[in-house]
């Protein structure tokens, strides 16, 4: 049996600044019938750009410029926009990163379901939309035969990705290419459509590239692995050779992001006043309570990690910490004093010495503002310092997070990388010299190297000035290897809390054992002993009910 | 009937030639995927526009005179259409060398990266704004200055009824049209520019507080607007200027000044539901709510945080709101309210020399003249427009 498809030698360019650049440097990959190819690296390494190639595809101001992509004996490059219509979609299938943003939101998931199938002629609407149900239940979609007649808007986002994953198998390809279907999911959701995509591509005997940074996720799925970095091919083998023996230092370098761990420390002293104290709140939007009698505190130097998925009420607690959303009931005291519930009765001393970084740099930065000026404007407002001394302490602060002051102080944030716009947010927040700083998901958005820098600079900064952190995140590896403390929070409620030694080892609350068990690990065999444990019947929708 | 005829014969012409081109295209070039993957639409694009483009140089190439002895006005406007843009593109070339090699630093960057419509917007903006400001010194006679003849046509031709002393000849009661479009400039398009720029002061300050306040504000803001909105514009204006110009005479104040109020206030509404809209949508951000947290004032937020950020959607409506209240202006002034003769005023103008429009057929340089007051507002709507598109797409980071 020969290759399905076969990439050789292909250089891709992109147009910026009326001149062509090298995105992809000679790649080749061969795929066989049935085989799943793991992609792996950095954003910016090509992955997506390559994940398109295999289709014939460019996006707008992206071109081949040398190479070819044989799929069936047929050149991708060169061939017809006729010929390529007529392969993509029914056997060449497509699946983004984001559901939500991929479906049409004004048509039924069945109508954008039949689509492909009725235009390509390999089955007719009826025909297709029975079809459709079938695959939704293997897919293990809750109410198959109905939920295909809702809007995409109607359903939850691991639902939409699966009923993307449906909408690919609908002619039933040869290829599909996954592009990072499960980044944007919480980890609980993520198995259930990392079993689905699994089951569904041996079931069928798909061939498919699987596009992701998560290490762990393409242990799973693949039988190879390839890893990409700017553009130039790192090193590929089997998943088992490249888990054991990764041979490129480069290679090494990802597998070991996961190893950072702090030192325990001691327990705090009993009596000790806490930093931030959380007593007993509820909070509600409009009239519904999203927070039920919560209660933490969070200590000078240490971390206290909030755990749980989105909609558990995380975000909530940091927004009434910080007074943007007063609290129905309870109170926030700051080392033993009560502070006035909404923000703007706090004087500007409270103000500063709670300080946050978010979530998504790009919005946390005003795109309009020099770096400076982002840096300067608190420590002009609450040190007071203009001119040159407020240049001496931006460069200063600047420096420690390991950005070039000369280099940096006039740039606009476009012109940074996540990973330095992410530490421009913390710079900001260090600015105002506070006590107590909240870290609202700070490495979701970023790549697993350059979120490690972050902690590690959290961690770092936290030992020289004493800070203490709230630190709010879905993913364990990070609660792993920066917290001190553990709160794990679900449909607003304190699961369980406590230091992070007794968290990690059982006994745990039942959800504390979900979380835990649903994070990846490097192991090949995870998910399928993973699955057998739970009971192949149970993945899925059944296994949050059932808690 | 023929006439439909014609067109369907043309249409199919188009079709086949279409057809033939990218048939034509796809065996010359050896099936290059520019040709092989072309839709038919885009070669009837290329076709038709290439036709059209033929047409364009045979009619050009016209006699200026008909057989029958009357001039052919079509082609004499026609011509003069084509000399024009091809001076504009010429004018806005050399000034954007221009550009390049005098000034600072930053001007000669801005100009390098500058497309031709942006460097001709901003000559053509330069132009009247020096024609404006020395509209003293640069007209030949004076603003309501009546000198002998009346109705001298447009050429300066004596054979022809015009007369060297006035270029562009005079109006009805003997006036030179060439002063009055000078010294319009001054009136019509400084008018216009303080109205907009009031506008947008009024309506963007308060249309940010409704966005950053929200709340009480905002409810009484927006309210208040939608009931102004409610109200037709021009009637609105029209009502208001009946009322202000007993004022004025009481008050002995102007009433251009009233004028430009009513204005700014109508237009301002437009502009406050763009500024909250806008605004609306930047509140949300985190570092709004970053600074917020720090415990930053309400001007911060508005100008430091919230202004450079709505800029370009702002500045595109700076364009269009200019031309409107251009409009208004030129539209009040015809009904008798707006500038008062013998203040000249390039809507009046047009309005006044309107009638002349009728001899086109016989005498092309007559009906020049309503032409030359409404060519004026052209070009400055052209020329403000094409400056901020360009500024939009720097602004605003668009590719493409």
């Amino acid at each position: 049996m020969s290759d399905l498809l076969t990439v050789k030698d292909l250089w891709i360019e992109g147009r910026s600044d009326e001149t062509w650049n090298p995105i992809i440097n000679g790649c080749s990959l061969t795929l066989k019938k049935g085989e799943v190819l793991g992609m792996i690296g950095e954003s910016g390494a090509g992955k997506s750009t390559i994940g398109l190639a295999c289709m014939g595809y460019t996006r707008d101001g992206v071109r081949i410029s040398k190479g070819s992509v044989v799929f069936d004996g047929i050149d991708l490059v060169t061939a017809s926009a006729a010929v390529k219509r007529n392969l993509l979609g029914k056997r060449i299938a497509y699946v983004a990163q984001s559901a939500a943003a991929s479906f049409n939101p004004a048509h039924k998931i069945i109508d954008q379901h039949t689509e492909a199938p009725v235009q390509h002629g390999v089955s007719g609407r009826g025909e297709s939309v029975e079809d459709g149900i079938e695959l939704y239940r293997k897919l293990r979609l809750p109410n198959p035969e109905e939920i295909g007649f809702r809007y995409p808007h109607q359903v939850s986002g691991g639902q939409l990705q699966r009923a993307m994953t449906a909408m690919a198998m609908s002619c039933r390809p040869d290829l599909i290419i996954f592009d990072e279907p499960t980044t944007a999911l919480d980890v609980t959701t993520q198995i259930e459509v990392l079993a689905s995509i699994r089951q569904i591509v041996e079931e069928y005997d798909t061939a498919a590239i699987y596009i992701t940074h998560d290490l762990a996720v393409v242990a799973q799925m693949a039988d190879r692995i390839k890893v990409l970095l700017k553009g130039d091919e790192v090193e590929e083998a089997d998943t088992r050779t490249m888990l054991s023996d990764p041979q490129e230092d480069y290679t090494k370098s990802l597998w070991a992001v996961r190893a950072f761990q702090r030192p325990t420390k001691p327990p705090v002293s009993p009596g000790s006043v806490p930093v931030v104290s959380v007593r007993n709140i509820t909070a509600a939007y409009g009239t519904t309570d999203v927070l039920h009698d919560v209660s933490f505190d969070i200590h000078a130097g240490r971390t206290v990690a909030v755990v749980g998925e989105s909609g558990s009420g995380k975000s909530t607690a940091a927004r009434c910490i910080t007074g943007l959303l007063p609290p129905r009931m309870g109170e926030i005291a700051f080392d033993g004093e009560v502070l006035p519930a909404n923000y703007k009765k706090r004087s500007k001393e409270q103000l500063r010495q709670a300080q946050m970084i978010y979530q998504m740099a790009d919005t946390a930065l005003n795109p309009r503002k020099t770096i400076g000026q982002i840096i300067g404007r608190p420590v002009q407002f609450y040190m007071g310092l203009t001119g040159a001394k407020k240049r001496e302490r931006v460069n200063e602060l600047l420096n420690q997070i390991e950005l070039e002051p000369s280099q940096y102080f006039n740039r606009l944030p476009s012109e940074l990388s996540g990973g330095q716009k992410q530490r421009v947010g913390i710079a900001r927040a260090l600015a105002a010299e506070p006590k107590f700083i909240i870290c609202d998901e700070v490495t979701s958005a970023l790549d697993q190297l350059v979120a490690e820098g972050i902690l590690r600079l959290l961690a770092d900064l936290q030992d020289t000035l004493g800070l203490s952190y709230m630190f709010i995140t879905h993913d364990l590896a990070t609660v792993k290897s920066i917290a001190d403390e553990v709160v794990v929070m679900k449909d607003g409620n304190v699961v369980e809390q406590g230091p992070k030694t007794s968290m990690f080892t059982p006994p745990h609350h039942a959800y504390t054992d979900l979380l835990l068990s649903s994070v990846p690990e490097m192991d090949p065999d995870w998910l399928s002993d993973l699955l057998k444990e739970r009971g192949v019947d149970n993945i899925g929708d059944a296994a949050v009910k059932n808690m | 009937m023929s006439g439909f005829v014609w067109f369907a014969i043309i249409i199919a012409g188009l079709l086949v030639a279409a057809y033939l081109f990218r048939l034509a295209g796809q065996a010359i070039t050896s099936n290059a995927p520019k040709f092989r993957d072309m839709t038919f639409g885009v070669a009837f694009g290329y076709v038709f526009g290439a036709a059209l483009f033929v047409w364009a140089v045979y009619y050009y190439f016209q006699p200026k005179i008909t057989e029958a002895g009357t001039p052919n006005a079509g082609v004499i406007f026609f011509r003069w259409a084509v000399q024009g843009f091809i001076i504009a593109s010429i004018a806005a070339f050399l000034f954007r060398i221009l550009g390049r090699a005098v000034g600072t630093e930053t001007t000669k960057k801005l100009f390098r990266s500058m497309p031709l419509t942006a460097s001709f917007g901003i000559l053509v903006i330069i132009l009247y704004a020096i024609t404006a400001i020395f509209a003293g010194s640069i007209a030949p006679y004076g603003e309501s200055e009546i000198l002998g003849a009346a109705n001298v046509l447009a050429g300066g031709d004596i054979a022809a009824g015009g007369d060297p002393a006035y270029p562009l000849g005079t109006d009805q009661i003997g006036r030179d049209i060439l002063s009055r479009l000078i010294y319009g400039a001054r009136n019509t398009v400084g008018i216009a520019f303080i109205t907009t720029c009031l506008a947008f002061f009024i309506g963007g300050s308060l249309g940010f507080l409704a966005a950053t306040l929200q709340g009480w504000l905002d409810q009484l803001l927006s309210r208040s607007v939608d009931v102004l909105m409610a109200i037709p514009s021009l009637i609105f204006a029209l009502l208001l200027m009946t009322i202000a110009s007993a004022w004025a005479v009481k008050l002995g104040v102007p009433l251009t000044i009233f004028m430009v109020l009513i204005i700014a206030v109508i237009d301002s509404t437009r502009v406050y539901r763009l500024a909250r809209a806008v605004g609306l949508n930047i509140v949300v951000m985190d570092y709004i709510e970053a600074a917020k947290l720090r415990g930053e004032g309400l001007s911060y937020l508005v100008f430091k945080e919230i202004l450079p950020n709505a800029m370009a959607p702002l500045l595109a409506e700076f364009g269009l709101r200019f031309c409107f209240v251009f409009l208004t202006i030129a539209a009040l002034s015809f009904l008798g309210v707006g500038i008062q003769p013998p203040l000249a005023d390039w809507g009046t103008m047009v309005r006044d020399l309107g009638p002349f429009i009728n001899f086109a057929a016989f005498i092309p340089t007559a009906a020049v003249t309503p032409l030359l007051a409404a060519g004026a507002i052209a070009l400055l709507t052209v020329a403000v427009n094409f400056v901020v598109d360009w500024m939009l797409h720097k602004t605003s980071g668009l590719q493409e």
